[in-house]
């Protein structure tokens, strides 16, 4: 990990109608880090991610990669969104094409790739994946944890700066869990830059260089795995930590 | 003469006339529509043998003419084999048929969709067949199929229209009467059209709120994709 | 047989009425079809006036009769436009196309509304623009859903094709009217009609039903295997 700062979120506030959800939410990404944000539903964590790459807006506040704006670039933010990728909780794989083809998809249309390279590129990222031989199904011919590593194949298509994880293994059982999992550990080994919202706590220690613990709106603690673990000052995190936990073991 | 002499003097006194046909027209099919369409679902559902096999062939045959032929061989057929029908009879008895073949459709699938427990559930308190078919599942069926009914009707309001190509003077040819006399085509096609979409606006107005009562809350979805 | 004998005798001319119904049919449809999709895609995206506009329309060409439209726009409208001069079956498929496009885009409209919003979402996340992500991520998976429907809109043309009988349009039932009326043969010459009309209508669908199949994807839509 070196030193330069990849995305800046400075002082994100989001409202919906009377509802803040966002109050100043403020922190920088280095490349190579992988940053987790856990926290209690409803505190505004999916529509952090989603003020990056602009899908929602943010009422006030900036975001910049790689020192260039992206609040505010109008049509450019087509550009910045390939270099931001995303990963849902739900997949969202387009249900009407293969495996392949999603990933080609916005090669083809988006970078304005020729065929051949662009079925080349996209069987490497299936390959990242552990997925080229599913190249040929459709999204309903696939298990939820193979239909997660497509998806992340599917960002990483557009080689971009920094990922984004929307919970990506709520929806899945621990097998499959464990299998997206690793795909990710993996990403974060060679170097790519993740922000990731999720409840694996192990996932958590092993592999984020900082949690950031998210409570109504705003960054309430933050710190090292190794501090939140050993440190005694961390109350409010370990406490909700405590109840997933409990909650994991019923 | 002015547009507006011609507008009150002339066309809307003609069009209420073809308005009241038009109406009695609607009121002597619907009704029969409906209750032959029920008798067609239940025969084609639960008749069995040959009663199911002449009730899909109604609807086979009648889905696959043309209302308007019907209407011909009606009117102008049944006479060359001495059953002469009335203009205004003739469509009445042609729209009957077209009404109860499309909403023995829908009645039908309404019928499917009711579970066989509600019809095991009546014959175990004793009922007979029939009286499990008239008292427990038809009512829930009928319900369901409230919003293909419906659009049927309004198909009759509209279809109505066909009976002028046989010579009733409904709402229509009342217009096109007024429209050939006049050289007004234009003006006169708009006031009937007018009046016909009042009458299906009225319609839909009055079947949205009979919908809504049977309807169950909490189905509407957002549409946030759409402001992306 | 008398009767078979005037009929074959007039087959041609049988023939060349099956043939204007269906360049009716099938141009209505194309037209409905080109107008119908885009008036979709104005109801769910557009902007409220667009949204309005296009909400007219449909009320418009959906309340009024069949045959209160081709009085209108051929004795009135395209007179009017000083297009007097068009001949009967352009002006019945042109009616017919522009009132199959209320029709249809309603079909369609449903169809895109029924697609989840992660759809869009991802591939707005991908950098796709709006209109990409319309054309090849919520088109292709609402033509599908559709096409039951859709092939729901070829019976009705059909039969609602036989109406532009009224403004002398030299289709099926026009043709075999006339057989009638020069050949004193009613009933059989009608019946030979319906048949004719009941071989087009479930030909047809037999058609459609065969493409629905071709284009099905695995465990999507209606075509889930
Ligand atoms: N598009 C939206 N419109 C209205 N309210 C929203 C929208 N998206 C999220 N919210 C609200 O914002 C709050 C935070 O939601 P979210 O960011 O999904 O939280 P988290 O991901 O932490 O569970 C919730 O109260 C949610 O109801
Ligand atoms: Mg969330």
């Amino acid at each position: 990990m070196n030193n330069d700062i990849v995305l800046r979120v400075e002082d994100i506030h989001k409202s919906f109608g009377d509802n803040e959800v966002l109050r100043g939410v403020s922190f920088d990404v280095r490349r190579g880090e992988t940053k987790v944000f856990i926290g209690p539903s409803g505190t505004g964590k999916s529509t952090l991610l989603r003020c990056i790459n602009q899908l929602t807006p943010p009422d006030r506040g900036r975001v910049w990669l790689d020192g260039e704006e992206v609040t505010n670039s109008g049509a450019r933010i087509n550009y910045f969104r390939q270099k931001i990728g995303m990963v849902f909780q739900n997949f969202f794989l387009f249900d009407h094409l293969t495996a392949l083809k999603n990933v080609e998809l916005a090669l083809l249309k988006v970078r304005g790739m020729g065929k051949a390279e662009a079925r080349e590129k996209a069987l490497n990222e299936l390959r990242q994946v552990g997925m080229e031989d599913w190249a040929d199904h459709y999204p309903a011919e696939l298990s939820g944890g193979q239909a997660q590593r497509v998806s992340i194949a599917r960002a990483l298509a557009m080689d971009p700066d920094v990922i984004l994880f929307d919970e990506p293994t709520s929806a899945l059982d621990p097998e499959l869990t464990r299998e997206v999992l690793e795909v990710m550990k993996k990403l974060a080994g060679e170097g790519m830059t993740m922000l990731v919202v999720t409840h694996e706590m192990g996932f958590a220690c092993s592999v984020a260089n900082e949690v950031l613990f998210m409570e109504n709106g705003v960054v309430a603690e933050q710190g090292t795995p190794d501090q939140l673990l050993h440190d005694p000052q961390y109350t409010r995190m370990k406490d909700f930590i405590g109840r997933i936990d409990s909650r994991l073991g019923d | 003469m002015d547009l507006a002499a011609f507008t009150f003097d002339i066309l809307l006194p003609a069009l209420m006339q073809g308005l009241i046909i038009t109406l009695q027209l609607i009121a002597c099919s619907a009704p029969f529509g409906l209750a032959f369409g029920i008798a067609i679902a239940v025969g084609r559902q639960y008749g069995g043998g040959a009663i199911s096999w002449l009730c899909k062939t109604f609807v086979f045959l009648i889905k696959g003419t043309p209302l308007l032929l019907l209407l011909f061989i009606l009117y102008f057929g049944f006479p060359a084999i001495g059953i002469t029908f009335t203009a205004f009879t003739a469509s009445v008895v042609g729209f009957i048929l077209c009404n109860a073949a499309y909403n023995a459709e829908y009645i039908r699938g309404a019928l499917i969709s009711i579970k066989d427990g509600q019809m095991i559930a009546a014959q175990a308190l004793g009922m007979t067949r029939w009286q499990a078919i008239r008292h427990v599942v038809l009512p829930q069926a009928l319900r369901r199929a409230i919003p293909g009914l419906s659009n049927e009707f309004i198909y009759l309001i509209k279809y109505s229209s066909l009976a002028y190509m046989i010579t009733v003077i409904e709402l229509s040819g009342a217009g096109k009467l007024v429209a050939t006399k006049y050289f007004l085509y234009t003006e006169s096609f708009a006031a009937v059209g007018i009046v016909y979409l009042v009458l299906v606006t009225i319609t839909t107005v009055a079947v949205n709120i009979l919908e809504k009562r049977v309807a169950i809350p909490g189905t509407t979805r957002g549409t946030t994709a759409a402001q992306l | 047989m008398d009767v078979l004998l005037i009929l074959i005798d007039w087959f041609p001319y049988l023939l060349s009425g099956i043939a204007t119904t269906l360049g009716l049919v099938l141009s209505a449809l194309g037209l409905g079809l080109l107008l119908g999709l885009p008036m979709a895609l104005g109801q769910v995206y557009g902007s409220r006036p667009v949204r309005w506009v296009i909400g007219i329309y449909v009320w418009f060409f959906r309340g009024l009769p069949i045959l209160v439209l081709l009085f209108l726009f051929w004795f009135g409208i395209f007179p009017m436009l000083g297009l007097g001069a068009l001949p009967a079956f352009a002006v019945g498929a042109v009616v017919l196309g522009l009132r199959g496009a209320a029709y249809q885009s309603q079909i369609f409209r449903g169809a895109v509304q029924s697609i989840g919003e992660g759809q869009m979402i991802a591939a707005r996340s991908l950098g796709m623009s709006r209109l990409t992500a319309i054309r090849s991520v919520i088109l292709p998976q609402a033509m599908r859903i559709a096409l039951p429907g859709w092939s729901n809109e070829y019976p009705n043309i059909l039969t609602d094709s036989a109406v532009c009988y009224a403004i002398g349009v030299a289709e099926l039932l026009t043709i075999t009217s006339r057989m009638v009326t020069q050949t004193h043969i009613t009933m059989p010459i009608y019946l030979a009609a319906a048949g004719i009309f009941i071989i087009l209508n479930y030909g047809g669908l037999k058609v459609l039903h065969g493409l629905e199949k071709r284009i099905a994807i695995p465990g999507f839509g209606s075509g889930a295997v």
